[in-house]
């Protein structure tokens, strides 16, 4: 199933923020665990993480470290601030309510009120 | 090819091309190649091989423009903010330690500069002689900036060296008469000989090479870019201080004249050399706009001019300050030409800009014909005197310039000849200025007795 570009957009910052507040992570390890959550449903345009990344650092929802990689190639590592756990969970509760009205919505798609309380 | 070998050019291209982009920094690309070798290391477990590999890596980063797009909306400064001269961290330290080393040596050379100057000013006290030795007081140090950073060889070295004490020698014993005007012309050639020295120290040595000589134009049009906003600048803060210190009853002039600009002319002189070196191409983009600019603009007063000499009457009558001026005028102009040569892409055809250089050295060559004529009829009517004499050499080496120039151009607008024929004889024919100068500081006086 492909998701839509902005739903996309719209999550990635929820997303990586919640990534990262399992512990610091660089770039790759970051597409890779969306890939894993998602089931490969949620297709990255990989190069547009790192602006996204970079945003995020700017506006101090996250800090990045250089460090070495195995094969000793130079690597940039993020990890959540408290500024990003804050930001985080505000966006969780966001995400909740939208959830739940999406919810209640497909509810009541399935399971249509019937034509005569309408009339009461 | 070994496979690997294969990956790793192919990789090397990559990154190569995404680097034109401004807007991605150096750190960035480290990001994304640390991305995508994982990437690939890990299609590769999965069985594909290097090729296969490389593609579908390339293909998950996604579409380079719009990825770029992104960048410049999160980093749209970069677009602006080129002239890093100590990138932090990015290159590593050993990049961070030569940069430094090399504003050292640069802050260093500036002082030296302005010592010399200074020390002139306390030691030469008399207003001659200190006007015949101020080139002899700054340009060193911009030679020296340039022969440590070319690395220039021992002999190279020795020549630049030799030239330069056989010119203070000339400049300083030959019997000048006080008011003549020999020493005056040796004066006023004597930069220019300075400054084809800084030239051979700027091109390392391999002065015979077109592309160098027209990298030294660039670098002189550049340098008076810089020198200019650098000026620019300083007198702002300069009328500032002098301002504030006015206010609380303080006199900067005296300090002014006497500390600030020995020190701040050749000082900036020395950092926009090295400034020019540090970031060729952020004005480069704009001397292509200035010389469009100027260009129609100087046919207008080329115009206006040449209306003012044919108009004044008799050719005889033509003042001398005027005919010195224009010889400064048509100097100018070859800079125009020169400069914008030098600034144009050579691949692509002759257009509208080309033709206007043409209209601009026509113009140019019938001022210096009209000046030419006013010159020998003051001579005929006067005879010989060594600022005619001058005044005549320039202007008939400025002559033979332009005349060949608006050929070589007409040339290259019909299409019979190409531009590489363009710059090669400009480039060539650039020293001769340097050999007049030879001619003016060492000859004349010897041939009008340092009158």
């Amino acid at each position: 199933m492909r998701i839509d570009k902005d739903l996309v957009a719209a999550s990635a910052t929820p997303l990586v923020l919640g990534i990262l507040a399992g512990g610091e992570l660089h770039g790759y390890a970051i597409i890779k665990r969306v890939n894993e959550i998602s089931g490969g449903n949620m297709e990255w345009s990989d190069g547009m993480l790192y602006p996204l990344l970079h945003r995020l650092e700017r506006l101090d929802l996250l800090r990045a470290a250089w460090a070495r990689s195995e094969a000793g190639r130079r690597r940039k590592h993020y990890f959540i601030t408290e500024t990003g756990r804050a930001a985080l969970a505000e966006r969780q509760g966001q995400w909740e309510v939208v959830a739940d009205a999406l919810r209640q919505i497909w509810n009541a798609a399935q399971h249509p009120v019937p034509a005569t309380t309408r009339n009461a | 090819m070994e496979p690997q070998a294969g990956l790793e050019a192919q990789i090397a291209i990559w990154r190569v091309f995404l680097a034109r982009r401004q807007v991605i920094s150096s750190t960035d690309l480290d990001e994304l190649e640390d991305h995508l070798r994982e990437q690939i290391t890990d299609r590769k477990a999965s069985g594909l091989d290097d090729e296969e590999a490389f593609l579908v890596a390339i293909k998950r980063l996604g579409n380079l423009d719009a990825v770029s797009r992104e960048f410049a909306q999160e980093h749209s400064e970069r677009l602006w903010k080129q002239l890093v001269l100590l990138p932090e961290g990015a290159m590593g330290a050993d990049t961070g330690v030569t940069l430094w080393r090399e504003l050292t040596v640069v802050i260093s050379l500036a002082v030296g500069a302005g010592l010399a100057l200074k020390a002139g000013f306390i030691w030469l006290g008399d207003d001659d002689a200190l006007l015949r030795n101020l080139g002899l007081l700054v340009f060193p140090f911009l030679g020296a900036y340039f022969a440590w950073k070319r690395r220039l060889s021992a002999s190279t070295v020795v020549v630049l060296l030799g030239a330069f004490l056989a010119l203070a020698v000339v400049l300083n014993v030959y019997p000048f008469v006080p008011g003549g005007s020999t020493w005056l012309l040796a004066a006023l050639h004597a930069p220019v000989l300075l400054w084809v020295m800084t030239g051979l120290a700027y091109v390392g040595g391999q002065w015979r090479s077109d592309s160098r000589r027209m990298d030294f134009v660039r670098f002189t049009g550049e340098l008076l870019i810089y020198f200019t906003l650098l000026g620019l600048g300083g007198g702002v803060l300069m009328g500032l201080s002098f301002a504030m210190l006015q206010l609380v009853g303080l006199d900067l002039e005296p300090v002014m004249e006497a500390w600030i600009l020995p020190f701040a002319v050749p000082g900036a002189l020395v950092i926009a050399a090295w400034l020019v070196e540090a970031k060729q191409n952020v004005i480069e983009n704009i001397a292509p706009v200035l010389t469009r600019v100027f260009t129609p603009l100087t046919i207008v007063m080329l115009l206006a001019m040449l209306v003012v000499l044919t108009t004044t009457g008799s050719l005889l009558n033509v003042d001398r300050g005027l005919l010195i001026l224009m010889d400064a005028i048509l100097i100018l102009v070859l800079c125009l030409v020169l400069y914008s040569l030098s600034a144009r892409d050579p691949m692509t055809p002759p257009g509208f800009f080309d033709a206007m250089q043409l209209i601009l050295i026509g113009t140019a060559l019938a001022v210096n014909a009209a000046m030419l004529a006013a010159m020998l009829a003051r001579i005929a009517e006067f005879g010989f005197s060594p600022n005619k004499a001058a005044a005549l050499g320039l202007n008939l080496i400025l002559l033979v310039h332009l005349v060949r120039a608006i050929w070589l151009g007409a040339g290259f607008q019909r299409g019979s000849r190409s531009f590489a024929s363009l710059e090669h004889w400009q480039t060539q024919y650039l020293p001769v200025y340097g050999l007049w100068a030879v001619v003016v500081v060492l000859i004349f006086p010897l041939a009008f007795v340092f009158a």
